[in-house]
């Protein structure tokens, strides 16, 4: 994908570097985000498996099923579309920077500020959609304390609880990266350190996006 | 002296750093952080071995009053163990084939001047360095370490009242395990990374060391393997059953991948110390990518008398079996690769051969493990324990050790103490892990701390007793090892560049390496990494950056 | 150097390989129907594996002194292998190590995949940190309802595994800490664990199965020796894991038959 339109004067060797800057952290972004994958993966099939696992009543003594679905809260629905709406803000953040910054070799022009409050805008946005989602999540949980389950009521609840959890302290992670991204936007000298930060946390936060709608599908469908 | 062809190379991304702190301490130097890993690993595995020196006197001596430690308690016995093996697989096994090595000579090797990342490379060995220091004090928190084993299966795991130790010592645990997966993640990362990403012109895939194959491979394997552990880690509850479904889907793969490295280093000294082509080159790389993958597809056969169904036991017999197969395949090479050769006993090319047959006689006992029905008589027993002790590898650590000193400190160590070394330890560690077959088959339980209660270990205690007698001898012999290692940094003979003749990258340049690997000039790859003896030339051995002369693959 | 390394390796493996052929350390006597079968298992698996073993040090010991460096006289072979050998070595370990599974499947499959024959002595066998229980149906043949609640290891056997005395079937349940079985008989055996793993490990029986918290498992074994035979546990359970240990008496069946009379006697 062409994130970059050089000006003419971007010099073609600041390119070449910021195309492997680019692409190594992206390999290593992607190694991180497979480590994840494998995570929700052994959650999914322990879910599945954990579906049909009898265990034994002591008091009739034979093998019993002991799953059963939790009806999920509506505002679960909702705090998907503030994640959605900031996976697109986000997305509007990272090309920003891309749009607004030429490469050049030596250190990045000093007045040239443009486009980096936009930038930040849309960082903070996507920060605040990030953290009203969390809040949201929190708020799912008391309403399903309220209504009685907890993390160990029932095997099905713990998943919910697990999965939801593991995503939100995943997610937490990408806000403190979104704060990183920020202070790298407003302070960092370099320009093509600001677009690698921004690109590979713009990905980062994209995959939490998708990750989500995973696992609601599969706390919805996979019953 | 390098006589290679080198290109002009652009300036590397940060300057050698100046003071104390930033040159040793939080170093972001790949060489410096693999020297701290490795010092990390070598003060784990005194400990490591301290402990097991402890439970080898409990198990003959029940009663006996040591000085400063008074008697040993069974749950003090059972909290060496689980500690003993925890420290050994994740700080010893995991930590200085890979970390250690693996972090200071990849780059080298691939003709790179760092990692990829060279910050999340500094913080990688600063938080496995936090899980050890959490992990030791376990020791010293009220109640003391846990005693639940490395497995850690519950319930026994998840109830405090089980014993002292499992309270906050197994909390503490615990959060080590998670910790030391995330440095582990962080470094994954760092070797996928860099070896897709920054190796030199000429350098392809096939032609890399075979070394840098197993990190790689190891690196891969490491990333779905400690992410979810550590997720397991934090996660307790459920069924018991459960529970060693996950543990072992990770521990198991955890354990064959870190052989990797250790492979990966016997085939590099096996080739040059016979001044031969390793014998089977592809082979070799596809049966390191077989092990990893089909690691992850045996972990049932750690739990064929756990009330498992029986026909997922057989399952996992068969595919047990079947990763016997590239196992067998790369002893195969290795002898193939002595064969015809030139062999130079040096102290490295010792180790190497000891690792063979330490890899040889190990492998031969899981075949029956392996078999279900085998397993019946001999699961949780010794024989279990003489297994997997003789098969570990740790032989190919202290090769790497003598092969790599030289580049690291510029001195050799002192050849006559590496071979008092290597046949203290050859024969030690055949002596102490081999009778342990016999005690499995004889019905020995594992984790007993005496022999005193049941009926039929009485007339074992003979064989006990040996072996604690040669574990002591053993032990002592490891001094010599440390000895060495330290007084050769500062006395040792002074080495060149390329004291043992060989090919690869890190032979070309200075001794030690300067802070961008290749003062400035990058590394142009024109050979395979194993060319010696090539007819024709007027070296017995070819380096890989050596412009083309005679027509070589 | 390469003498010396060739002899003690050599050396090892020989005197490795006489322990085990010497028998001096092994297996106790067989005393269960299954036993004939997976001794002589093990003994093909041995055979085949101590061939591979001795060869594989062998050759090695040989190789790293035929090959040494003599100086000048010796040159090295330059070769990168040999596809057809890497074939031909591939095929024959994956047929060795395969074949030797498939012939054990048979063995697991007679004592894994079905369950116990009608008429079976049944037992019930009960680890709890740090003794094993043992109970025994009585004349109805029914095991009687036990609760975690009831669970009193001070009260006797019947406390220990939680006996429910108000079910009918349990008061003719007898509680035992030894194992008494009738030789020739198949017995069933239902393992069960209270609070942590055990395993119920009888070596001269051939038998060793986990004992769960939570599952009930039902596994089968036949005596065909009468004696004393000791037993243990092998799977860590905690601080008396080393003494965990019991006993399991196989006697003709009229002394089994009056063994257990006596017992109700004992009861009433």
């Amino acid at each position: 994908m062409t994130i970059l339109t050089s000006a003419a004067n971007s010099s073609h060797d600041g390119l070449q570097q910021l195309e492997m800057r680019l692409r190594r952290a992206r390999l290593g972004l992607g190694v991180g985000v497979l480590g994840i994958v494998m995570v929700f993966v052994s959650f999914t099939s322990a879910y599945i498996v954990r579906q049909g696992l009898p265990t034994l009543d002591p008091r009739t003594n034979t093998l019993v099923r002991d799953w059963f679905p939790l009806p999920l809260p509506a505002l679960l629905f909702f705090n998907t579309g503030l994640l959605l709406i900031s996976s697109v803000t986000m997305e509007l953040a990272r090309r920003q920077v891309a749009r607004f910054t030429t490469p050049t070799r030596a250190a990045s022009i000093p007045n040239v500020f443009a486009g980096r409050e936009g930038t930040i805008l849309w960082l903070a946005l996507t920060a605040v959609l990030g953290l009203s989602f969390l809040k949201g999540q929190w708020t799912v949980w008391r309403e399903m304390q309220a209504s009685g389950f907890y993390v160990a009521s029932s095997p099905t609840s713990s998943f919910v609880y697990l999965l939801t959890g593991t995503h939100g302290v995943h997610l937490l992670g990408g806000i403190f990266a979104l704060l990183a991204a920020g202070a790298t936007v407003l302070f960092r000298r370099r320009a093509e350190s600001r677009v690698v930060v921004l690109d590979v946390t713009a990905w980062y936060w994209h995959f939490m996006t998708l990750l989500w709608v995973y696992i609601l599908c599969l706390l919805e469908f996979a019953r | 002296m390098a006589t290679g062809e080198f290109a002009a190379h652009e300036a590397h991304a940060h300057a050698a750093p100046q003071g104390f702190i930033r040159k040793w301490v939080f170093s972001l130097d790949h060489k410096v952080i693999g020297l701290q890993y490795y010092f990390l690993a070598l003060t784990a595995v005194f400990v490591g071995m301290f402990l097991s020196l402890l439970m080898r006197i409990h198990l003959i001596w029940p009663s006996v009053s040591l000085p400063l430690f008074g008697e040993i308690k069974p749950e003090a016995y059972l909290s060496l163990l689980t500690m003993h093996g925890t420290i050994m697989v994740f700080f010893v096994l995991t930590t200085a084939p890979q970390g250690g090595f693996g972090n200071y000579f990849l780059p080298i090797q691939i003709g790179a001047a760092d990692m990829a990342f060279p910050v999340i490379n500094m913080l990688s060995f600063w938080v496995t360095f936090l899980a050890y220091i959490v992990m030791l004090s376990a020791f010293f928190v009220t109640g003391g370490a846990p005693l639940h084993g490395w497995t850690g299966y519950p319930p026994l795991s998840a109830l405090p009242s089980a014993g002292p130790g499992e309270g906050l010592g197994a909390d503490l645990w615990v959060i080590s395990i998670a910790l030391f997966c995330i440095g582990a993640l962080m470094s994954a990362l760092n070797f996928i990374t860099t070896t897709l990403d920054m190796r030199a012109r000429g350098m392809s895939l096939m032609r890399m060391p075979l070394t840098c194959w197993a990190w790689f491979i190891t690196a891969i394997f490491f990333v779905p393997l400690v992410t979810v552990n550590g997720q397991l880690a934090g996660h307790k509850g459920g069924s018991p059953l459960l529970w060693q479904h996950l543990f072992w889907f990770f521990g198991h793969p955890e354990v064959y991948i870190a052989i990797l490295p250790a492979m990966g280093l016997c085939s590099q000294l096996v080739s040059v110390f016979s001044r031969k082509p390793i014998f089977g080159y592809k082979a070799m790389v596809y049966a390191m990518l077989s092990i990893g993958i089909m690691g992850f597809m045996v972990w049932g056969h750690h739990m064929f008398m756990s009330g498992m169904s029986p026909y997922s036991g057989f399952a996992f017999s068969v595919m047990t079996m079947a990763i016997g197969v590239p196992s067998a395949i790369k002893t195969f090479n290795w002898l193939g690769t002595l064969w015809g050769g030139k062999i130079r006993l040096s102290s490295p090319m010792l180790f190497a051969i000891g690792f063979v047959s330490l890899f040889v006689s190990g492998g031969i006992s899981g075949p029956f493990l392996a078999q279900p029905v085998l397993d019946i008589p001999l699961h949780d027993t010794y024989f279990v324990t003489g297994h997997f002790h003789l098969i570990m590898g740790v032989a190919s650590i202290f090769a790497a050790t003598y092969y790599w000193f030289p580049k690291m400190f510029g001195r050799l160590m002192n050849e006559s103490l590496a071979r008092w070394h290597f046949w203290f330890s050859l024969v030690g560690t055949y002596a102490i892990f081999m009778p342990m077959h016999y005690l499995g088959m004889a019905g020995h339980p594992r984790r007993y701390s005496q022999l005193t209660e049941v009926g039929f270990l009485h007339n074992l205690l003979p064989l006990q007793k040996f072996i604690t007698y040669v574990a002591f001898i053993t032990i002592a012999g490891q001094f010599i090892f440390l000895f060495n290692l330290f007084w050769s940094m500062k006395f040792g003979k002074k080495a060149s560049d390329n004291p043992w003749e060989a090919t690869t990258l890190e032979w070309t340049t200075a001794t030690p390496p300067p802070h961008d690997n290749f003062a400035g000039r990058t590394p142009v790859i024109h050979h395979g990494p194993y060319e010696y003896s090539v007819p024709g030339e007027p070296r017995d051995y070819v380096m890989q950056t050596d412009p083309l002369t005679v027509a070589v693959r | 150097m390469g003498l010396v390394l060739l002899i003690i390796i050599w050396l090892i493996t020989l005197i490795s390989a006489y322990f085990f052929i010497a028998k001096t350390w092994w297996l106790p006597v067989g005393a269960s129907a299954a036993a004939a079968g997976i001794d002589h298992y093990f003994t093909v698996t041995f055979i085949l594996m101590g061939i591979v073993f001795v060869a594989a040090q062998g050759i090695l010991g040989f190789f790293a002194w035929r090959y040494r460096d003599r100086g000048s006289s010796s040159v090295a072979h330059y070769s990168h292998g040999n596809n057809r050998l890497e074939i031909a070595w591939t095929v024959l370990t994956f047929i060795l190590f395969v074949g030797l599974n498939l012939m054990s499947s048979s063995i697991w499959a007679s004592e894994r995949f079905r369950p116990a024959q009608a008429g079976a002595v049944q037992v019930e066998v009960t680890g709890m940190q740090f003794q094993w229980y043992f109970r025994y149906p009585g004349p109805d043949g029914k095991f009687g309802a036990t609760k975690p609640e009831l669970i009193d290891p001070s009260g006797g056997g019947e406390g220990a595994v939680g006996l429910d005395a108000t079910d009918p079937a349990a008061k003719d349940d007898l509680v035992t800490g030894t194992m008494y079985l009738p030789v020739g008989r198949e017995a069933e055996v239902i393992l069960r664990a209270h609070d942590v793993i055990h395993s119920f490990f009888v070596p001269a029986m051939r038998f060793k199965q986990d004992a769960v918290p939570g599952l009930a498992i039902h596994m089968h074994f036949t005596p065909i020796s009468t004696g004393d035979y000791e037993l243990a546990c092998a799977e860590l359970c905690g601080l008396g894991h080393y003494k965990m240990h019991g006993i399991l008496k196989v006697v003709s069946q009229q002394e089994f038959e009056a063994w257990l009379a006596a017992r109700e006697t004992e009861k009433q």
